[in-house]
């Protein structure tokens, strides 16, 4: 472990080959930024193809060039936009950037580490995520185009190349840069977990780490135990594709020519995919729940309500979260039975999420709120938590599933129950944490204009699709003409679309925010919102090995605000007890 | 020349935006205050935005549902359908009064604690009986749910009765269906994707169409046999040769395939009717069945709460019963025009959005003389 020494750095072992955890915290935010930014321009451009289906359109040429002759979308176009968008959410910004930045940043900072167990591994796998990255975004640029069979590339649309455009080397590429990025995710997971278990200070026990190390702890276990899964679903997709063999293919005849393969079954990929895919989605929704429970509690000025409830909750979830990936499946021709047994675990699932949900709401009462721009988006989260989480009743409800299945309603659901709510989480990290990552503060009244018009927007988008969904409306549909009984829907597609290109145009007052901060924002305190935390306790100039002298040594929880008997609102982890003072769990 | 001045004004923008933020600095200098400070006014303010959002929020919940309930779907044309949409009624109705209770107590919570100067927040660490309370809760509900969930589930999948059941084949391929009714023996004969040829879309196994295989490659083989003793090239005669090869296999699995048909089976598709839009007798149990050529496909027909995939090398099903027809339909939803659908519904390439067949649910007479104008199977290698 290296002792605080300065050693000399030139400009390549400082920003690019960093072992620093701090730095590379920095490499996958800003690496996940911009996979961010690029799905959401995708996003706004598919949407203004639903908003006017076949009228020519200058922004769409101008993006799309040759994939939008004349300004008119390619409907192949459409689906690979759609793909690569939730890939890049789902994976590249939500998981790699969203996990790497945090679980990087704070990992070392709060549990008192000079540095994550390996350092080296760490930079590996921000690398491989930089590569997966790049060959990700090389894609769009292939002749044929990107993958396009959807984020979840069932077989065969995404195993046979001749099914569409997409499926050709587009397909190869996601299938190289996603098996990139699982190692990525791996060597990442492994370290978080390693240093976790072994590296925190003294009297740092696991029943005094602050939430977000439980959440993002939690995080990592279900990555290193579901991804490899995923590793196998690509390589036998892999094999499938170029090896003739025939794990998810049988009896298939494409564009007049009979196929060799036989005895496959797609549905073997369903299961292996969603095996992953379900505890995908607490890999990405986790971090978020756990930098909220910690600005939540610090703005509030009172301890998180029910802290082992909490706790206990996270690996509820964690494990029930193993149980449940057939409820993407209902329909998929598996047998009935399975459908009633995954239908009971998805319910249970509801439990621990509406205990997390309560003591939100219990963290809340009668604190003395402090509303940063974090704290606005962690409150933000929780009403997008409620909202997603509710709908999802109707989603794990087998019988309800048979009508909304792969409707918009799905859409509006995930999208508000994930992306909103780890997005908010994510934001809510940026806002409170920047200060630790580039010393300087970010501008509040931005923060609170980007605050106030993203949630309006991200509503305005996202709600009214449920209403598509229970009209009967597809997702993955490149128009909606070609059905009279969507014709009624023009309304709500248009006002979708138009938060939807909202959103997007707003985002920029949060980039140039970010950018202008870094740069130029006000300096900031050690400790600007007088937090427990033991990151806190570091200095602003952000060293190697992160405290200049000896590491603190931890004699409390981290919830320690508005503690009867003591003069300030908190009491931050390294202060020990006073004689007469009990420990408050 | 258009570019060049939005990329002007976006600088000028730019520029403008850091000199405000620069002028708010300096004037929080001045007053001797920092700009990222959250000041009582500030909690005041935003405290209040939240409640207001928190108004607004639960107010255009109502609008959109006045304004937009009436573009959902219609009632259910089919007899599980109205069990569905019961669960489903229900089950909305809950978690809309959970979201009305939980959203609003939200914001109310943001706005009524925000920060006031001189105030103490509550130290409270956790509070096992409200704890308690909050787990137990939900848990009734949710069983609650689950019971009545799954007991849905199991009567839309029971398959208990279906011996009476009009069968009916629904195929999907990239991008179009097809149907195939069973005919009088309400038996569908086997299928592979080995016989599909342009007189049988659908691959169907049957006398006639083995023997149409069987006679096309018998023609390809006596071609390349004849083009075989012709050829002097040794290069080629050897490339031929292989083919044939390739030809005599290719019979020998159309046998295989055929032979591992039961003879009955073979019969069974002679009087089947393939079709190009689907008719359903009104309070009729159907028993649908589906095959996809190609890719997944799903068939949706959300007027009927009935969705299933199609997955090549596999057979799924559905059951169903509808009871409205097509005339009944259009009275209730007061548009001429309006006809059921089935629409895929699992992405498939490129014209997935208008992969469609039109569904027509009309009296069992009707019906009944609407498929005796239909070609039978048999009859369609006639001429
Ligand atoms: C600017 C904000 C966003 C907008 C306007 C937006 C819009 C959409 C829409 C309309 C679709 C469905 C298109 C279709 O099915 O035809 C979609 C798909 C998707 N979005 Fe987003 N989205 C946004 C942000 C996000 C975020 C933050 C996530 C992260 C979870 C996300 C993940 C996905 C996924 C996984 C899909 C499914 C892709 C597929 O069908 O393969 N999106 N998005
Ligand atoms: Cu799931
Ligand atoms: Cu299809």
């Amino acid at each position: 472990m290296s002792e605080n020494h300065n050693h000399s750095e030139n400009f390549f072992s400082k920003y690019i080959f960093s072992i620093d955890h701090k730095m590379i915290a920095k490499q996958f935010l800003i690496t996940g930024m911009t996979m961010g930014i690029i799905a959401m321009v995708m996003s706004a451009l598919f949407r203004l193809q639903l908003a006017n289906p076949g009228e020519p359109n200058q922004i769409l040429s101008f993006f799309l060039g040759d994939w939008a002759q004349g300004g008119v979308m390619d409907p192949n176009m459409y689906l690979a936009l759609v793909t690569i968008h939730g890939t890049l959410m789902v994976f590249f910004l939500l998981t790699g950037g969203l996990s790497g930045t945090f679980a990087n940043l704070l990992i070392p900072l709060q549990i008192g580490a000079r540095d994550m167990a390996s350092g080296f591994i760490n930079a590996l796998s921000y690398w491989f995520f930089f590569l997966s990255s790049i060959i990700m975004l090389s894609s769009l640029f292939v002749e044929s185009g990107p993958a396009s069979g959807g984020w979840t590339i069932y077989p065969p649309l995404s195993a046979v190349p001749q099914a569409m455009p997409g499926s050709g080397l587009g397909m190869t590429l996601w299938l190289i840069s996603m098996t990139l990025f699982i190692v990525s995710s791996l060597l990442g997971g492994l370290n978080y977990i390693v240093t976790i278990l072994n590296l925190r200070t003294k009297g740092m026990t696991m029943a005094r780490m602050p939430l977000t190390m439980w959440a993002i702890f939690m995080t990592a276990i279900l990555g290193v135990l579901s991804f490899p899964v995923l590793v196998s679903a690509v390589l036998l997709l892999v094999f499938d594709r170029s090896f003739g063999t025939s794990f998810y293919l049988s009896d298939i005849m494409i564009q007049g020519e009979v196929l060799a393969n036989s005895g496959g079954s797609p549905v073997l990929f369903e299961h292996l995919f969603w095996f992953l895919g379900h505890p995908e989605v607490y890999i990405v929704l986790l971090p978020a729940l756990g930098i909220t429970s910690e600005v939540i509690a610090t703005n509030s000025r009172k301890p998180i309500f029910g802290y082992r409830a909490m706790v206990g909750s996270i690996f509820a979830i964690g494990f029930l979260s193993f149980i449940v990936w057939a409820h993407h499946m209902f329909i998929s021709g598996m047998s009935p039975f399975l459908g009633s047994v995954f239908t009971f675990t998805t319910l249970l699932i509801a439990i621990p999420s509406a205990v997390k949900a309560f003591n939100y709401l219990a963290t809340l009462w009668k604190g003395n709120l402090q509303f940063t721009p974090a704290m606005l988006f962690s409150i933000g989260l929780v009403s997008t938590f409620i909202t997603g989480g509710l709908t999802g009743l109707i989603l794990g409800d087998s019988a309800l599933d048979i009508n909304v299945h792969d409707t918009y309603f799905v859409v509006g659901h995930f999208h508000i129950v994930m992306g909103l709510s780890a997005t908010f989480g994510a934001f809510a990290g940026i806002y409170h944490w920047f200060p630790k990552m580039y010393g300087r503060m970010m501008n509040k009244t931005l923060g609170y204009i980007h605050f106030w018009l993203t949630i309006v927007c991200a509503y305005g988008v996202f709600f009214p699709m449920h209403y598509l969904g229970l009209a009967g409306l597809p997702r993955r549909y490149y128009s909606n003409t070609a059905f009279p009984m969507f014709d009624d829907l023009v309304n709500i597609n248009s006002v979708v679309t138009f938060f939807a290109a909202t959103a997007a145009i707003v985002q920029l007052i949060f980039l140039f925010n970010f950018i202008y901060s870094i740069f130029r924002g006000e300096r900031a305190v050690m400790n600007p919102w007088k937090s427990n935390t033991l990151e806190w306790t570091t200095p602003v100039e952000r060293i190697h090995g992160n405290w200049p002298g000896k590491i603190p040594q931890v004699y409390r929880w981290a919830y320690d605000y508005s503690k009867p008997g003591s003069e300030k609102d908190f009491i931050p982890q390294n202060i020990p007890l006073k004689s007469d003072e009990s420990e408050s769990l | 020349m258009i570019n060049f001045l939005i990329l002007i004004s976006l600088i000028v923008v730019l520029i403008t935006l850091s000199q405000i933020i620069r002028i708010f600095e300096i004037s929080n200098k001045i007053k001797n205050s920092r700009e990222s400070d959250i000041t009582y006014k500030d909690n005041d303010r935003q405290g209040k935005l939240l409640l207001t959002f928190g108004f607004l929020f639960i107010a255009s919940f109502f609008l959109m549902n006045a304004k937009w309930t009436k573009s959902l779907l219609p009632i259910s044309a089919s007899e599980h359908g109205h069990e569905i949409d019961l669960l489903m009624n229900i089950s909305l109705g809950l978690i809309i009064i959970v979201f009305l209770i939980l959203q609003p107590v939200l914001f109310y919570f943001s706005y009524k604690y925000r920060g006031v100067k001189n105030r103490k927040a509550l130290f409270i660490t956790h509070n096992n009986k409200a704890e308690i309370i909050w787990t137990i809760i939900p848990g009734i509900v949710l069983t609650v749910l689950i019971i009545y969930g799954l007991q849905t589930w199991s009567k839309v999948m029971d398959r208990s009765n279906i011996d009476d059941a009009l069968v009916i084949e629904v195929y999907g391929r990239q991008f179009d269906w097809t149907a195939r009714y069973a005919g009088e023996d309400n038996f569908l004969g086997n299928a592979n994707v080995r016989f599909i040829s342009d007189a049988n879309i659908l691959g169907v196994i049957s006398n006639d169409s083995y023997k149409s295989q069987i006679f096309n490659i018998n023609k390809k083989i006596d071609k390349l046999k004849n083009q075989i003793s012709g050829e002097k090239n040794y290069i080629k005669k050897n490339q031929l040769s292989k083919r044939y090869e390739k030809m005599i296999s290719k019979k020998l699995r159309f046998s295989t395939l055929k032979e591992k048909t039961p003879k009955d089976l073979l019969k069974a598709a002679d009087d089947d009717i393939v079709v190009r839009e689907i008719h359903l007798p009104v309070n009729k149990k159907i028993h649908m069945k589906f095959r996809a050529q190609d890719v997944i496909h799903s068939a949706y027909m959300p007027h009927f709460r009935v969705q299933m995939n199609c997955v090549p090398g596999m057979n799924t099903d559905f059951v169903f019963r509808p009871t409205l027809t097509t005339e009944e339909m259009r009275k209730e939803v007061k548009n001429e025009d309006f006809d059921y659908v089935l629409l895929c519904n699992k992405v498939c390439g490129g014209a997935h959005y208008n992969m469609q067949i039109k569904i027509i649910v009309e009296s069992e007479e009707k019906f009944n003389q609407w498929i005796s104008g239909q070609t039978k199977f048999a009859l369609s290698y006639l001429n």
